[in-house]
């Protein structure tokens, strides 16, 4: 690389190979490598290029699956709920009559889109990556550009296969040291939320940096990235590094031979240059985290799991005194008292967050020798079909049985309760999942977000628990 | 999309802050394939009893509520997902903008490209306008989108910030789409010129 060149951080690489046009005044015409549409954000972006008489501009550079309605019943269990069966049916009709890749109801590959597109392949190192969901922005662990889009946003994509976007901000996460034992990547990305606010990062991209974020694995990247959005910016990135090649070599979609040194070559010129400035920047010592949990209605609403429920009535500013105070009463929780002992309803280990199997094998091991405990409903619950049947190849099915987990079928399932998997109203769940917003898992249902080892700790002991006990 | 140039209506507070797209519109309401009734499904949680009845002190089952065109409500609004089912939501019981004093990016991204007006304004405006609503609930202010501004009953006007484009496209209630579309050679000449990177899939 040339020594005269301004510094640029990845993000500025990325967003600067994909501009189409930039007309002073107006937005950027942005070029979108990659498209990933699910059943519930995509119908009426379909019914809006029929009323206009477009086609998809580029239907191999889309990619269909279902994963927010479904049922994690097993498979010979009919589908009874009709809004869900609807949408699946549009969604099929959609696919077939514009010509795009779907992977159904039926498909070995279905999952959750933001599983399965990793899983396939297609979501590769310098990408711009979209979905018409706003943890899109988990693709960024592998070095893409990857953010939620709105339906309109998807008829946009679908036509042109650009978007019109006004250039965001750079936001510098660093995080620096070595985990402790029971603390992972969930902990680093929910520690960072409790500290910057939802709002936090807004208007920015987040670029995760240090020897923290170096070290883990690209499943465990994924998990920091797709939680950007809960701090409020619309896409979160880390530079592709080996661990990124060595993940990507060999899956479907994957370059392959020649193409494969071509787009290595490509890929290694993506990481921030030295010297290249951020419009904000905030460090972590990942050596000091502790096992994270939230308290709150919000994702934000975070803190270390010894911690204290904080007090609202040491809160100067009074809309936020108010919003926590409010908070607490829907959760039933006393100010300055701990989390842990709390006893829990529901344990959840699933969604986009933390379903792969990495996350699986980790509660797993832990699981193992253990009984979820009386109390505790604890659903298991796959990122992709691949990822369950990877995990019985090894057994995982049987270690959460015999505890007394219910192993099911792949989908986005209690994350966001749209498919009969649902909280009832005042019970307790530790899920590790993304959002904790009123009613998210079920109407009057109440969230504390967690890593997988947490939530297991909680399924065994049956109330919230410090992992590092069990470990 | 209708055009909106200016607007002078009551408005409704719902002051609480980071009102998540779950609060707007819960997720059981998604499964859907057209824009119809999520209006009265607007704050549902909020805005209805167990049993379905709507809550007669919540201010949207209010006749007020019922004839209010703008939504005042806490900082960080529409944070959460990416769902346009919020601002379709939001424009289907009869808004034409929200006031708040910031707004979640996807949020405000959408309801531009809808045509309802995300307005930010500063602290101290937002909470002399909750004042006003609370003191006096039938106060109309004037929104004027040509010149930016939130022209209160005091006559005072308030700036607020939107990019060009938006602007230009809602005031003449044109599709974003159109501008897009105008660039299908330039959309044509990068594909050629990238044809080595933007294929990626098809190696």
């Amino acid at each position: 690389m040339s020594t005269n060149k301004t510094p640029q951080t990845l993000f500025e690489k990325i967003w600067q190979q994909h501009v189409v046009a930039a007309e002073p005044g107006n937005p950027t015409v942005l070029y979108i490598d990659l498209h990933l549409v699910h059943e519930v954000t995509s119908p009426q972006a379909f019914t809006g290029l029929r009323q206009k008489g477009l086609k998809v501009r580029h239907p191999g550079k889309t990619m269909a699956t279902m994963d927010h309605g479904i049922p994690t019943t097993p498979p010979d269990v009919p589908i009874t709920d009709e809004l869900v069966i609807k949408q699946i049916n549009q969604l099929e009709t959609n696919c077939q009559e514009f010509g795009i890749p779907l992977h159904g109801i039926h498909s070995p590959n279905r999952g959750i889109v933001h599983v399965i597109g990793p899983e396939l392949g297609l979501t590769q190192p310098g990408m711009t990556i979209v979905c018409g969901d706003s943890h899109t922005s988990t693709h960024g662990a592998f070095g893409t550009l990857a953010f939620g889009i709105g339906t309109s946003e998807v008829e946009h994509v679908l036509a042109t296969q650009c978007l019109l976007q006004t250039k965001p901000q750079t936001y510098a996460v660093k995080v620096e040291g070595t985990l402790g034992q029971g603390v992972s990547a969930k902990d680093i990305i929910l520690n960072l939320i409790s500290r910057i606010g939802i709002g936090g990062g807004t208007g920015y991209v987040f670029e995760y940096l240090g020897s923290a974020i170096r070290a883990l694995s690209m499943e465990e990247r994924m998990t920091v990235c797709n939680m950007s959005i809960e701090g409020g910016a619309r896409a979160g990135m880390i530079a592709p590094d080996e661990i990124t090649f060595e993940y990507l070599a060999g899956r479907p979609a994957a370059p392959k031979g020649k193409a494969w040194e071509t787009a290595i070559n490509q890929w290694f010129a993506l990481p921030t240059d030295d010297g290249a400035t951020f419009d904000q920047e905030i460090t972590i010592d990942a050596n000091t985290l502790e096992p994270m949990i939230t308290y709150g209605t919000n994702p934000g609403m975070g803190m270390p799991i010894s911690g204290l429920i904080p007090d609202p009535d040491a809160i100067k500013d009074v809309s936020e005194r108010q919003t926590l105070m409010k908070a607490l009463q829907y959760m039933g929780l006393q100010a300055g008292q701990p989390l842990l002992g709390q006893p829990i309803d529901v344990v959840f280990l699933g969604s986009c967050t933390n379903s792969r199997l990495s996350d699986l094998r980790v509660a797993a091991q832990l699981v193992k020798g253990r009984k979820v405990a009386e109390t505790v409903r604890f659903m298991v619950v796959p990122g992709s079909q691949q990822v369950k049947l990877q995990a019985e190849a090894e057994g995982l099915d049987k270690i959460f049985k015999e505890a007394g987990a219910e192993w099911r079928e792949a989908g986005c399932s209690m994350c966001i309760a749209m498919n009969g998997d649902q909280l009832q109203p005042g019970q307790y769940a530790v899920s590790t999942s993304n959002r904790n917003f009123e009613g998210r898992q079920g109407k009057g249902g109440r969230t504390f977000l967690a890593s997988p080892l947490t939530a297991v700790a909680a399924a065994v002991t049956g109330k919230v628990t410090d992992v590092r006990t069990l470990l | 999309m209708e055009k909106f140039t200016t607007l002078t209506a009551t408005l409704v507070a719902i002051p609480t802050e980071n009102i998540d797209t779950d609060q707007i519109i819960p997720a059981r309401f998604l499964k859907v394939t057209d824009k119809a009734g999520l209006g009265d499904n607007l704050f549902c949680d909020w805005r209805y009893q167990a049993d379905g009845t709507p809550k007669p002190d919540f201010v949207l089952n209010t006749e007020r509520g019922k004839k209010a065109k703008i939504l005042l409500a806490g900082d960080n609004f529409g944070c959460g997902s990416s769902r346009e089912h919020a601002p379709w939501a939001i424009m289907g019981y009869g808004f034409q903008a929200v006031i708040s004093t910031s707004f979640a990016d996807i949020f405000r991204n959408n309801s531009l490209k809808l045509g309802l007006l995300p307005i930010a304004v500063d602290k101290e405006t937002h909470l002399q306008l909750l004042s006003l609503v609370e003191e006096e609930p039938t106060t109309q202010i004037s929104i004027d989108l040509q010149n930016q501004a939130v022209v209160l009953p005091d006559g005072r006007a308030v700036n607020f910030p939107i990019d060009n484009f938006s602007k230009t496209c809602i005031l003449k209630g044109v599709d974003q789409l159109g501008y897009l579309q105008g660039h299908a050679a330039a959309i044509e000449a990068y594909e050629a010129n990238h044809a080595d990177r933007v294929n990626t899939l098809a190696r």
